[in-house]
């Protein structure tokens, strides 16, 4: 009993608030997923599984599951190889290591409405006077529409690039820190049997060393490309709306459940259960991977 | 082998450099500079002005929404090391019958990203009326799972004989978390507390379900606003730009140490 008191006592705060703030917003929108709720919160007529069967015949709903599964096809991989390639290099030089480590770090202190700005308005603007459309002048090329076109879907560049720069020096670091937890011996005990620095060490000590550094950067990359939103957003959105292409599931879900068409909190929870189910498998694997 | 490492790394490290260049030389030039036909690679002089221009543009709420985004910050990773670093000391170290179902229910949270959960959260906040409000920006970000999990695995770790010592002395759970605990771990609260400081600074979704009225604003939101505007001032854009990562440029400067910290413990725990 004085063990229960003083429990409650710390725990207690953050209990209440999570029942309320992340239990008790899963289990109304469990609710509201089975009914018919445009425009309020405290809907009457039950409907079943009727927005579940709407949503998974939705042709835009599918197609953000699709839109995701394009970007994460991209950014996964190239985060991936290009962080880690970063952090063997930082890792194997002495002099100015901070510094280069810092710089690639840099990029995490902008958020990434900062960075659609400079990407979409500077970068990849598609007048003469952006920085891309400038490079191609020197060669000659015309310049390109880049996040308003869509055969070819120059927008991807677009998004991948930018997501790439911001993201991956942090990855860098995870890899770092890795990289610094292989023993030293390992390797000294491979050179004395003849192996060569290089190629055959990071194939046979340094990539096997990292494995479950590399599954977690893998399902973190994939996690964080399932919740795109900002960038999509920032740089291909306008005061007008949204375009028709490009949509990840988190836009999608944005403009059905709090479009200027209407809240629709009925189709929008049912949408926000199926993600969830889906990510939650994700992470599934990765509590695996960071409670072991 | 080793020249070709640096030069490497020398054009990596140009190439992230870049749109920093950008926002600096877009922000500090004139429009002319910007749209000439050839490429200007730094204003002629740098136009100062440009600032003044752009703190009394009544179109946009540059103060205001800088001590939103400040506030909103500030109270996020001090609420969050508060609930969550006290949650967390008690999943670890306070024997209780239910501790274990506690536990599960804060585990279950880790599967489900927060912004996977906008829309419901969203519901709940409005219905209890905070939207364009202070508690609906601040209050539903404090009670993560992910955090108070790192702070459990944490203090499962801290020395016990510390607190041992603190029992034979007469304090009791709550004297020994505040005098003894919390003192011999400011580098993993100051590590988590700048992670969260940086996350709260730079996020944008729930900022924009939920700050809808233009006095609720943080940073974020009114930077978008402009940027998604049917005609917009791209050289005050840019300052805006500038003027808002500052306060981050400055925590990543100060407390890298800790943020690199924050981010192996955020990132992978083993």
């Amino acid at each position: 009993m004085k063990h229960g008191r003083a429990f409650w006592l710390f725990v207690g705060p953050f209990a209440i608030g999570l029942l309320v703030f992340v239990y008790v917003p899963i289990g109304w929108s469990l609710l509201l997923s089975f009914f018919e709720a445009r425009n309020t919160v405290t809907p009457t007529e039950f409907v079943g599984l009727r927005n579940y069967a709407d949503m998974l015949t939705d042709q835009p709903f599918l197609s953000s599951l699709g839109t995701f599964s394009v970007f994460a096809a991209f950014i996964v991989p190239l985060t991936f190889v290009l962080a880690l390639a970063l952090a063997l290099l930082v890792n194997q030089i002495s002099f100015l290591q901070g510094f280069f480590r810092s710089v690639f770090f840099l990029p995490t202190a902008c958020s990434y409405v900062v960075a659609s700005l400079v990407w979409k308005l500077s970068i990849f603007n598609g007048v003469r006077f952006g920085l891309a459309n400038t490079v191609l002048g020197w060669f000659g090329a015309e310049p390109v529409a880049w996040t308003v076109s869509t055969s070819p879907p120059w927008y991807w560049l677009v998004l991948v690039t930018l997501r790439l720069w911001l993201q991956l020096g942090f990855y860098l670091i995870l890899f770092i820190a890795g990289l610094q937890r292989i023993p030293q011996h390992l390797y000294e005990a491979a050179w004395i049997d003849g192996a060569k620095p290089g190629w055959q060490t990071l194939r046979y000590i340094t990539l096997p060393q990292l494995r479950t550094t590399s599954v977690a950067v893998v399902l973190l990359l994939l996690i964080a490309a399932y919740q795109a939103f900002d960038e999509f957003y920032n740089v291909l959105g306008t005061d007008r709306g949204y375009p028709p292409f490009a949509r990840p599931p988190l836009i999608y879900l944005y403009y059905t459940a709090l479009g200027s068409g209407g809240q629709d909190f009925g189709h929008g929870s049912a949408g926000a259960v199926i993600l969830t189910l889906l990510i939650a498998g994700v992470t599934l694997l990765q509590g695996r991977v960071i409670t072991r | 082998m080793k020249a070709l490492r640096y030069l490497a790394l020398s054009l990596a490290a140009v190439l992230f450099l870049i749109p920093f260049y950008l926002v600096l030389r877009n922000g500090l030039a004139t429009e002319q500079e910007i749209t000439a036909q050839s490429w200007t690679f730094w204003p002629s002089e740098i136009h100062w002005e440009n600032f003044v221009a752009l703190f009394s543009n009544p179109a946009v709420p540059m103060v205001r929404s800088m001590v939103n985004s400040f506030v909103v910050a500030v109270l996020q990773t001090v609420g969050q090391l508060l609930l969550c670093g006290l949650a967390g000391y008690g999943l670890a170290r306070i024997p209780y019958r239910y501790a274990n179902v506690v536990l599960y229910l804060v585990i279950a949270t880790l599967m489900i990203p927060a912004a996977v959960t906008f829309v419901p959260t969203f519901v709940v906040v409005s219905t209890l009326g905070w939207v364009s409000d202070l508690r609906g920006l601040v209050i539903p970000g404090l009670f993560s799972g992910f955090t108070t999990f790192l702070f459990r695995q944490y203090f499962l770790n801290f020395p016990r004989e510390l607190e041992e010592a603190a029992r034979i002395d007469g304090l009791g759970h709550w004297g020994t978390y505040w005098r003894v605990v919390v003192p011999n771990s400011k580098g993993f609260f100051a590590a988590l507390g700048v992670i969260a400081f940086v996350t709260s600074w730079n996020q944008f979704l729930w900022p924009l379900v939920i700050a809808q009225d233009q006095d609720s604003w943080t940073v974020q939101v009114a930077l978008s606003t402009f940027l998604t505007a049917q005609s917009i001032d791209v050289v005050q854009l840019f300052l805006a730009a500038a003027v808002s990562i500052m306060p981050l440029v400055v925590v990543f400067v100060a407390l890298q140490r800790f943020l690199v910290r924050g981010v192996t413990e955020t990132g992978i725990k083993d």
